[in-house]
């Protein structure tokens, strides 16, 4: 088993930035960004070859689309973390003339972020094209991308999934969140979303299950599984199963922190929970 | 007055198929992807001279939109195709959020749009296209009128960074602009100079503004027509400068008057310049099934219903 414990310091920290984000303008979701926190900083900071000097083309570097935008919180931590943009700019998070818009998009010009999203269901098709650019130009990395279970209700995401196996993405990684969560309650409550194995698979893709979603190893095996598998004519898809609101007790369990923000309390225990690691903003 | 010469009616889509050729041996960053529809959209030749360059998406508009913003990453020039329902109304969402506010380098190539589409009726004819592109912050809007022109503008987009909307036809029209001319992205062209009165056209109903320009000159009406290829940015200064010469304008246009080319001339000339205005346009309608003329004379967009705009226009100054 690898030496994770400097990703585990870094994911709390990340937590940390996610709840302290949403909770200074009292709006954001923290719910899913705390779910993913695991996948984001392993993929950014384990997996994926990818240049912080950021250049919009990204020629020769590994891509990553974050298509269920409303978990902007961890993307940005993450980035941030990274070193794309200063870590004190998350102190900006939603407020006027921030780069840290509600939702991701190029508009403000904020690095490491390639394709505006928000609007559900669209990542997918965007990081085809991405892919296929990357082929055109003997461009041997990889492209991936982050969906939401609930996300995959959008007939986009099935119009690409369709393509992308019969055109052999084979440089594509999907991952779906699935906490089984959306706005409205769970996802069966709302609209049972069936066999997502069976129905990827049916669709052509190459599907990877990790089902402990939140737990580091799980997710960097998973990952690696899934990097091996490109080039080999099909799109690969992990299906990434996680807690929405992981790390912060009262917030697992349910949809209720999808799109709340705690209030001054709620921050304070949160954070009691995750204690400081690689600094604040 | 000007003569103008058809010199052998042809199909605007044409105009952007052979545009598209050209561009396929001469700018090897021209990635081309189809909806279903590479016939239609006189694809073909891209598609057979650089498979490898061409994308068939399926029947699947909102995957190839997100396609196309993704393939901009990395350097790609990517021109969709499909008719104009199928380009705008359809895929909305995914041009706002993945193209214009994306800011990607995406050219989105529509044909048959308008009445003209004919006999398919109103489920293919779009009539609310420029509307909905030209409210898109940063999409530049383009309407060309003959195939000479369609080609023109196909190859000028190109070297054009930014989202363009690119509207043609279905039909046979008269083909009267200068073959290989230049295609200037936001400049009027002014094709006949008068005093009595402008008709701004844009599209096919430029063929229809002339033929109008030369009925007014037989009854001693002295009219200046301008064809507008670029509704957006729109060359507010040939439109000022024209009106205040002749003091009063007819625009006409195969589009609703609701989000077309006539509301984006009424506010330049509200602004700048208050002229009296007529509107030749659908009038906030759905089209229906019949040949292009039919309808074309049904719904008024023709020389007929500009010269009686022109003629009543007039009376207003």
């Amino acid at each position: 088993m690898a030496d994770t414990q400097h990703l585990k310091d870094l994911v709390t920290q990340v937590r940390r930035d996610i709840v302290r984000q949403v909770h200074a303008v009292s709006s954001g979701h923290p719910g899913g960004s705390l779910g993913c926190a695991e996948f984001l900083v392993t993929l950014y900071n384990e997996v994926m070859d990818h240049n912080p000097n950021f250049d919009m083309d990204g020629k020769n570097e590994d891509l990553f689309f974050l298509s269920n935008g409303h978990i902007s919180p961890v993307l940005y931590s993450v980035l941030a973390r990274a070193g794309y943009f200063p870590v004190e700019e998350l102190s900006t998070f939603r407020k006027l003339n921030s780069r840290l818009q509600g939702h991701p998009t190029t508009h403000e010009g904020l690095p490491g972020v390639r394709i505006a999203s928000g609007s559900l269901g669209q990542g997918m098709s965007v990081a085809i094209g991405a892919a296929a650019v990357k082929k055109l130009n003997g461009d041997g990395k990889t492209v991936f991308t982050l969906h939401g279970d609930g996300e995959l209700q959008e007939g986009q995401v099935w119009e690409a999934a369709m393509y992308a196996a019969a055109n052999k993405v084979d440089n594509l990684i999907s991952t779906i969140d699935v906490n089984g969560q959306q706005i409205d309650g769970s996802t069966e409550q709302v609209l049972a979303l069936g066999d997502l194995r069976n129905k990827f698979e049916a669709f052509g893709w190459n599907v990877i299950t990790v089902s402990k979603g939140n737990d580091i190893d799980a997710v960097l095996a998973g990952l690696k599984e899934a990097l091996s598998s490109t080039g080999k004519g099909q799109p690969i898809c992990i299906l990434l199963h996680t807690e929405m609101g992981n790390g912060v007790d009262f917030m697992m369990g349910s949809h209720a922190w999808h799109g709340i923000a705690p209030n001054d309390e709620q921050l304070a225990e949160a954070l009691r929970q995750n204690p400081e690691t690689l600094g604040d903003y | 007055m000007k003569i103008y010469e058809n010199t052998g009616s042809k199909d605007t889509r044409s105009g952007f198929g052979d545009g598209l050729t050209e561009l396929g041996q001469n700018n090897k960053d021209v990635v081309a992807l189809c909806a279903d529809l590479t016939g239609s959209l006189k694809m073909n030749a891209f598609a057979d001279n650089h498979p490898e360059r061409f994308f068939q998406v399926g029947i699947a508009e909102a995957n190839m939109m997100g396609i196309a913003a993704g393939m901009t990453i990395g350097g790609k020039i990517p021109f969709t195709g499909t008719f104009a329902n199928f380009s705008t109304g359809r895929v909305y969402d995914q041009i706002r959020q993945s193209i214009a506010y994306s800011d990607k380098n995406v050219k989105i190539c529509a044909s048959h749009s308008g009445l003209t589409l004919g006999e398919d009726g109103a489920t293919h004819q779009i009539l609310e296209d420029i509307g909905l592109m030209k409210m898109l912050p940063g999409m530049t809007v383009i309407n060309t009128c003959d195939y000479n022109q369609t080609k023109a503008a196909t190859l000028a987009i190109a070297d054009y960074h930014g989202p363009v909307y690119l509207r043609f036809g279905r039909p046979k029209v008269a083909n009267f602009t200068p073959e290989n001319g230049e295609f200037k992205i936001g400049k009027a062209v002014l094709l006949q100079e008068g005093t009595d009165v402008t008709i701004i056209a844009t599209g096919h109903l430029v063929w229809e503004a002339l033929e109008a320009a030369k009925a007014l000159n037989e009854k001693g009406i002295s009219a200046e027509v301008i064809n507008i290829h670029t509704i957006k940015p729109l060359d507010e200064e040939a439109i000022i400068k024209s009106a205040k010469k002749t003091g009063c304008v007819v625009t006409a246009e195969e589009h609703n008057f609701l989000g077309g080319l006539g509301e984006s001339v009424a506010r330049t000339l509200s602004l700048n310049s208050p002229t009296p205005q007529e509107f030749v346009a659908t009038n906030d309608t759905f089209g229906e099934s019949g040949t292009p003329a039919q309808l074309l004379e049904k719904y008024g967009l023709n020389a007929e219903n500009i010269t009686l705009k022109a003629e009543k226009v007039i009376k207003r100054k």
